[in-house]
């Protein structure tokens, strides 16, 4: 049986995640609690509220944004760093490249921080909605209203423009680099097939797509926005185009949160009553691992081992699931 | 501060420029009125105040993927109001200060259509702000000015000590023929009692209850508006005959209707059902029980641009029980 070690963190869970063995929660109200062997360690990041957070891809550092304007860098030991900062705007957009340059946007603009600390300014007609590196990091694909803009991050060539009406409200490239999929303000996701621009709609969802996640070696694209986690297939070169998508843990509920296992074909789900569950993709066994809770789950993920899930709720009730039991 | 899950009521501030929106929007800032709000505003240089939640912000518009025209939403506010929520319990109200020629509409369809805003918020009521000096010239040559006041909850006559009697006057009456529902609070400077202007509950449906449709007709203003008023009154309905037009009218006059509210007695239901939309936009619920004492008594009023009257009452005539 899953053990629960349960938070109680009374504000928004933005995002969760692992430094090494410490669990790590960044909150709406500005706070990073870390815990670590039943202990918590709370670092106030941000001066105000905490927009957006993402872990570093090998597990060092935590990077948060906020209505401070600032970036922070927090380690596992509690220090924490100011990367970049714009007094008086609302960074509300982070992605992280594989060479350590870092964006964020606020509003119209998209910044780069280039693994040396030089900044990069991208300007935009419409606010950004959403912000993902390509896997070299030479490019940077920024969603936006009817269109995505694929920019040179050293902003040496011409953006690439591709266009699609609608207003795109988060970005996501595949592990290979061969797809790009927005999310949209309708229930709807969009994709395209970088080499030659092909189109992919992925539609029917009762509400929008706020969460998505790359199973191992980018095979599936799931997605959070129905009663069930959608899992798009991506391992073929056509991707989801006339393919129909796995539907795991369908419940009267909705899915808020998607989180593929690092290196097996499960997914953990949350629901918007709080509920927990992972699922495998071949046979759709379900194992739960909360009970509902009060308030939707907004923030979900595996550890790099790929054996504890830390959970996030919007009204802060929080944990970390053992499946070791 | 609020309960994490009751919606937060949020004030919308429209007027055109010098109409003293600023100094309203200073003073809600400035004062001791028991409450926190957040606050949107989009000419951030204007404000004075260093405080944590006030958010500056391009009022950025587009159209919904949904094949209607005019349902545009602001998609700036969509983002910070999302943001805004995640610190919730930080605020207990949000305030957004519009540009001085914006079409309120966009801003009103961003609560109806967008489904985390509406689960999340309440629109409290749209607070328009004219200047008793230039209100007649500003409608006579900006069609965004009438609109204002057309989409108003609350209507603050400001500056009233710069004009005459009788211009005062023309302006109540200009009011009156556009929007005779909104609450009008005559005051110089913007001094009025802030509790007239926050937390009013969404649509004042008692002021729809009690104006009477035959104030419209009282023609002593001079101008020749096109944006113009209707209510309907009838005893109980039938609800799918009711549905059926008021989704049918709304379609085929939506451009034309600014705003729509009402209260519905449906025949053989004990609830009050409330109705209200903006454009194509309609949304209802019922309310609460008619009260034994309440005459049961369906009335809904249309505000709008060259609104076809004799359809419109035609059809509601035709849902009566």
């Amino acid at each position: 049986m899953p053990t629960i070690d349960p938070l109680s963190l009374d504000a928004h869970v933005v995002a969760c995640g692992f430094l090494g063995e410490a669990a790590v929660f960044a909150l709406g109200d500005g706070r990073v609690v870390i815990r670590v062997d039943g202990a918590d360690r709370t670092v106030p990041a941000h001066d105000g509220g905490l927009l957006a957070a993402i872990f570093t891809a090998n597990g060092e550092a935590l990077l948060s944004c906020g209505d401070d304007g600032r970036i922070a860098r927090t380690i596992a030991d509690g220090t924490s760093e100011t990367l970049f900062e714009k007094k008086g705007k609302w960074l509300d957009q982070l992605a992280l490249g594989p060479q350590g340059a870092i964006a964020c946007a606020a509003g119209r603009t998209a910044w780069v921080r280039l693994a040396g600390g030089e900044i990069v300014e991208f300007g935009h007609e419409k606010s950004v909605g959403g912000l993902s590196f390509l896997p070299k990091g030479s490019r940077l694909a920024v969603a936006t209203t009817d269109k995505v803009v694929l920019h040179w991050v050293t902003a040496k060539g011409a953006p690439v423009d591709m266009p699609w009406k609608g207003a795109h409200t988060g970005v996501t490239v595949s592990p290979d680099g061969k797809f790009l999929v927005t999310t949209m303000q309708e229930p709807a996701m969009h994709g395209w097939r970088i080499d030659d621009m092909k189109h992919m709609r992925m539609s029917g969802y009762p509400t929008k797509v706020k969460s998505v996640s790359w199973s191992a070696k980018g095979r599936f694209l799931a997605s959070s926005g129905a009663n069930a986690a959608i899992l798009w297939p991506f391992f073929t070169k056509d991707g989801p185009m006339g393919k129909n998508p796995l539907q795991l843990g369908p419940r009267d509920r909705i899915v808020t949160r998607v989180a593929c296992h690092p290196s097996e074909d499960v997914v953990a789900l949350g629901y918007d009553d709080g509920m927990v569950m992972a699922v495998r993709f071949g046979d759709a066994a379900e194992v739960l691992l909360r009970r509902p809770g009060e308030a939707p789950l907004t923030a979900l993920a595996w550890d790099g081992a790929g054996v504890r899930v830390g959970f996030g709720t919007e009204s802060g009730e929080a944990g970390v699931i053992d499946i070791r039991g | 501060m609020a309960d994490s899950s009751s919606p937060i009521p949020v004030t919308v501030l429209t007027g055109y420029l010098g109409a003293g929106k600023t100094t309203l929007l200073n003073r809600i800032l400035t004062e001791d009125h028991g409450k926190k709000y957040a606050v949107i505003v989009n000419e951030f240089g204007e404000i004075g105040i260093d405080n944590d939640l006030v958010v500056d912000t391009d009022e950025e518009i587009f159209e919904m993927n949904n094949g209607c025209i005019c349902c545009t939403v602001r998609g700036d506010l969509i983002r910070i109001l999302e943001g805004l929520m995640k610190r919730k319990g930080r605020f207990d109200a949000v305030l957004i200060e519009t540009t001085g020629l914006a079409d309120p509409a966009p801003v009103a369809q961003t609560f109806f259509m967008d489904d985390d805003v509406r689960a999340k918020t309440r629109l409290d009521a749209i607070v328009t702000v004219v200047d008793a000096k230039n209100l007649l010239a500003r409608i006579d040559d900006s069609p965004e000015a009438e609109d204002q006041v057309a989409f108003a909850d609350v209507i603050l006559v400001n500056k009233v000590d710069l004009v005459s009697a009788d211009d005062l006057a023309a302006v109540r009456a200009e009011i009156a023929a556009i929007n005779p529902y909104a609450r009008v609070i005559e005051t110089e400077r913007c001094a009025v009692d802030l509790g007239d202007v926050l937390d009013r509950g969404a649509f004042d449906l008692g002021r729809i209850l009690a104006v009477e449709p035959e104030f419209l007709t009282s023609g002593h203003h001079h101008h020749d508006e096109t944006v113009k008023s209707i209510s309907l009154t009838a005893g109980d309905m039938q609800p799918e005959v009711f549905f059926d037009w008021i989704n049918r009218a709304t379609q085929e006059q939506g451009p034309k209707i600014r705003r729509m509210k009402g209260i519905i007695a449906f025949a053989g239901d004990p609830d009050r059902y409330v109705v209200q939309g903006v454009h194509m936009i309609v949304e209802g619920d019922h309310q609460r029980e008619w009260k034994p004492e309440e005459k049961r008594e369906s009335r809904l009023v249309f505000i709008g641009r060259d609104l076809d009257f004799e359809a419109l009452r035609a059809g509601f005539d035709a849902c009566r029980a």
